[in-house]
This record gives structure tokens, C-alpha cells and sequence, in this order.
């Protein structure tokens, strides 16, 4: 197969997917294509949207790659899509965010850091599938751990979770380690 | 009183404070404790005059910031085998505010990513989140507090009481208030108020304000930060009968 037609299908399987796809799927439906050679093709696609200034662009994005509207292009895409569902407030926002960087974390845990309940904005991450409980900690009453999901990394547009914007040092002051052992759950699996 | 504001809409007692210390220009790491804890139980007292559900949270912060206070009174005790010992009284809250900052920092940031469904779109995509248009802030509920607690403070006290029952309904502010929208694309905060002569009144009025944003039907933004809290149309003004066939706030609350 010639690198143009690799190319070509590799766009059109991009095209058709769900979500973002792995290198990994790539190659197995392109039998005999290194992965390397996926790679390759992958990265110089990126750059022609890019380059040419296309109205969609290939992000890698939770582990894998997805075809996405360019963001200048947003206002017509909303008009066009029209809806208005509820923005993300600031209590979810937060909260996530808190998630995102302390994870695995107890609810106590993020309410501790917030000074407030959090289990109204908790169910809704959790309803939204942007987070979801990784284990229990072992601590008397066994609560629930939480992390972020792959819905968490695509919404946010992240790689992965090494991809988080770095938190500010905070002066002079050093956060406490959380102490207590992590039991992993049964179908808990890393995102 | 059953109208009710979401709790939500507050983000709890760190948030008061850190808003409370960006105000005052002041150091985190050297918070003047009794200035803010003033202005802190004034916010509260604010809060409860509209029967805000005031959380167990916020009163928990107001009993440790009396007691942070009482501390920072008593000499510095060199001899006494205590465990916070020779600690300044405010590092535990000044270590849980940095804290605290530190994510809001965080979700900043993750806000200004190039977010699915508002900046970037993939095939079937959802539909798309509202986004505050351009150039304006979101006012946060604190600074309409401090805002209206200006407009009361300015009202003449109360010095007979009159009983009397004037019949102003939240219902009537909401008409009146969208009226004045038909007419001028924006209002500020404090127009509202200008005739307004009773604390009732400014009561209600504010009531009113906050069912027409519950609703959707008008917006309050400021266009930057210490400027004017302004008021406009959300949609289109010709949702307005569609907000006024809503059940009537006041209903189940007569005789307050």
C-alpha cells in the first residue's frame, strides 16, 4: 500500500469512529501497516489540516485521535447545532478540578479542600460520566475513591492526565500527604 | 418566606473569604482577622435578610474566625505545652485558603481549554453549552450582595413602623422591571432602587431581579471588575409573557 492510500483510509476511519482511536485499532484494521508508519501518517495528516487551515482538525486526545471542528469555526458550528443546555457552574468546575489532580480522593477528602458539600455536584460529574469511583479507601466506612474518566480528558481536550495544566506552587506551604491504602475495586481499571 | 436561592450559586465560606481579601487588597499569608471577620458577619446577615439558606458551613467558618480573632488577642504563650505552640492562630486557615485558590486556579485553566461542545466539535456532537458572550464577567453572587447591602445602607432608618401592608409583589417587580428593559437595552444595578423608599421594597425588588435570572430572562454582568453591576435582556424580551405565565414566587408566602 502507498503512504497516500494509508493516508486516505486512515482519514475515512477517523472519520466514521466513535471516539478517539488508538494507534493500537488503527493498526489492526490496517494489517501489515507498522506502527510506526500509522504514527507517521497520523502526525503528517495533523499538520495538512492544520497547515491548510481545514475545518477540521486531528487532535490526539484520551489515548487515541479524533477528528475535530476547528475551534475559529465555533460560533457557525453552535448556530448551525443550536440547543443551549446548562454550562458547567463553578461548583462543578472546581470540584473536577479538584478530582483531577488529587485522584483517587474521598468525598470528605474534597470537601475538606472545597469547605462545603459536595455531594449535589459529586452525582452530577458522576451522571456526566466525567468521573467514577476507582476503589475504596481503607479507612473505617470504606468510602468511595473518585477519578476522572476518558470523558473527562476528551471534554477538556487532554492527551492524558500527565497532560494537566501544572498546578501554581503554592508559597511556602506544603500540603500534608492523604494517608490510607488503596483497595483497588473488581472492574476498577486505570483511564 | 418559601423563595428560596440555590445554595449552589454560593461556593461556600473560603470562597466569601478569599473575595472578602481580594476586596481589601490584603495579603492571604497576612489576613487582617478582624477587618474581614466584620465583613464576613456583615455578608451573612445580608444573607439571611433574604432568607438565603445560609449553610452550616458558613457559620462553622464565622464561630473559627471569632476564635482565630480571640487567639490573635492573647499574648503569644512561649511556656505552655501546647501543640500550636508559638503557631501564628491563622496558619491552618491561611494554609486551607491557599489550598482552595490553588484549584480555583486549576479550574480556571481547565476552563480555558479548548472545550468539546464549546470550542470544538466533534462528528454527532452534542449540542452546544452556553457561553457567556465576550468581553463581560459573570457577577458573583457576592458582590450583588455588597451591592445591595450599598442600596440599603443608603435608605433612611426606620425610625416609625408603620404597619401597613403595601401590596408589592415579586410578580409586579418582574413586570416592571422587564418593562424598563423594552425601554433601554441595559440598567444599572442601583437604577433599580432609586425610588424605592422601604427595605421591603428593595427586598422584593431584589427577589424580583434574581427570579427574572432564574428564569433566564435577563442577565447581570459587569463589564469589568469594580465597574457597574448592569442588567439586560437574556434571549429576546418576547419571552417575557412566556416568564410571566410562571407560577407566581410569592405565592405560598403571604402573610410574611
Amino acid at each position: 500500500m502507498e503512504r497516500e492510500d494509508i493516508k486516505s483510509i486512515i482519514e475515512s476511519l477517523l472519520f466514521v469512529a466513535d471516539g478517539p482511536l488508538t494507534i493500537q485499532r488503527l493498526g489492526e484494521v490496517l494489517e501489515g501497516v507498522e506502527k510506526e508508519d500509522v504514527r507517521s501518517t497520523l502526525d503528517e495528516l495533523q499538520a495538512e489540516l492544520e497547515n491548510s487551515r481545514r475545518g477540521v482538525r486531528l487532535v490526539e486526545v484520551a489515548g487515541g485521535y479524533q477528528l475535530r471542528t476547528a475551534k475559529v469555526n465555533a460560533d457557525w458550528v453552535k448556530k448551525f447545532l443550536g440547543g443551549r443546555p446548562a454550562r458547567m457552574g463553578r461548583a462543578t468546575l472546581e470540584t473536577l478540578a479538584i478530582i483531577a489532580y488529587r485522584q483517587p480522593i474521598t468525598r470528605a477528602e474534597i470537601e475538606a479542600i472545597r469547605g462545603v458539600d459536595v455531594d449535589g455536584v459529586i452525582n452530577t460529574l458522576l451522571d456526566r460520566s466525567l468521573i467514577r469511583a476507582v476503589a475504596r479507601k481503607d479507612v473505617p466506612g470504606r468510602p468511595f475513591l473518585y477519578g476522572t474518566t476518558p470523558e473527562f480528558l476528551q471534554l477538556f481536550n487532554l492527551k492524558d492526565l500527565t497532560h494537566l495544566p501544572t498546578l501554581k506552587e503554592m508559597e511556602e506551604i506544603t500540603l500534608p500527604e492523604i494517608p490510607g491504602e488503596e483497595l483497588p475495586l473488581e472492574s476498577g481499571e486505570e483511564c | 418566606m418559601t423563595t428560596r436561592v440555590q445554595l449552589e450559586i454560593f461556593e461556600g465560606p473560603l470562597d466569601l473569604l478569599l473575595h472578602l481579601i481580594k476586596k481589601n487588597e490584603v495579603s492571604i499569608t497576612d489576613i487582617p482577622i478582624a477587618t474581614i471577620t466584620e465583613q464576613y458577619l456583615a455578608t451573612l446577615e445580608v444573607m439571611q435578610t433574604f432568607n438565603l439558606d445560609v449553610a452550616g458551613e458558613f457559620l462553622v467558618m464565622a464561630a473559627t474566625l471569632i476564635h482565630i480573632k480571640s487567639r490573635m488577642l492573647l499574648p503569644m504563650a512561649d511556656d505552655e505545652d501546647d501543640e500550636e505552640e508559638g503557631t501564628d492562630p491563622r496558619a491552618e486557615l491561611v494554609r486551607r485558603l491557599l489550598e482552595y485558590q490553588r484549584f480555583k486556579d486549576a479550574a480556571d485553566q481547565l476552563e480555558r481549554r479548548e472545550l468539546l461542545t464549546r470550542d470544538v466539535f466533534v462528528r454527532s456532537a452534542a449540542p452546544a453549552e452556553e457561553i457567556p458572550a465576550p468581553g463581560f464577567r459573570d457577577v458573583s453572587v457576592f458582590e450583588l450582595l455588597t451591592a445591595l447591602k450599598r442600596v440599603l445602607d443608603r435608605l433612611p432608618k426606620d425610625v416609625v413602623h408603620e404597619v401597613m401592608l403595601e401590596k408589592i409583589t415579586v410578580r409586579e417587580k418582574m413586570t416592571e422591571l422587564l418593562d424598563h428593559l423594552r425601554n433601554q437595552a441595559k440598567i444599572l444595578f442601583e437604577s433599580l432602587f432609586a425610588e424605592v423608599k422601604t427595605r421591603m421594597e428593595v427586598v422584593v425588588t431584589f427577589l424580583a431581579m434574581l427570579e427574572l435570572v432564574k428564569v433566564r430572562a435577563i442577565r447581570i454582568f459587569q463589564e469589568e471588575a469594580t465597574g457597574p453591576i448592569q442588567i439586560e435582556a437574556a434571549a429576546g424580551i418576547e419571552n417575557a409573557p412566556a416568564v410571566l405565565a410562571m407560577p407566581d414566587p410569592e405565592e405560598d408566602q403571604h402573610g410574611t
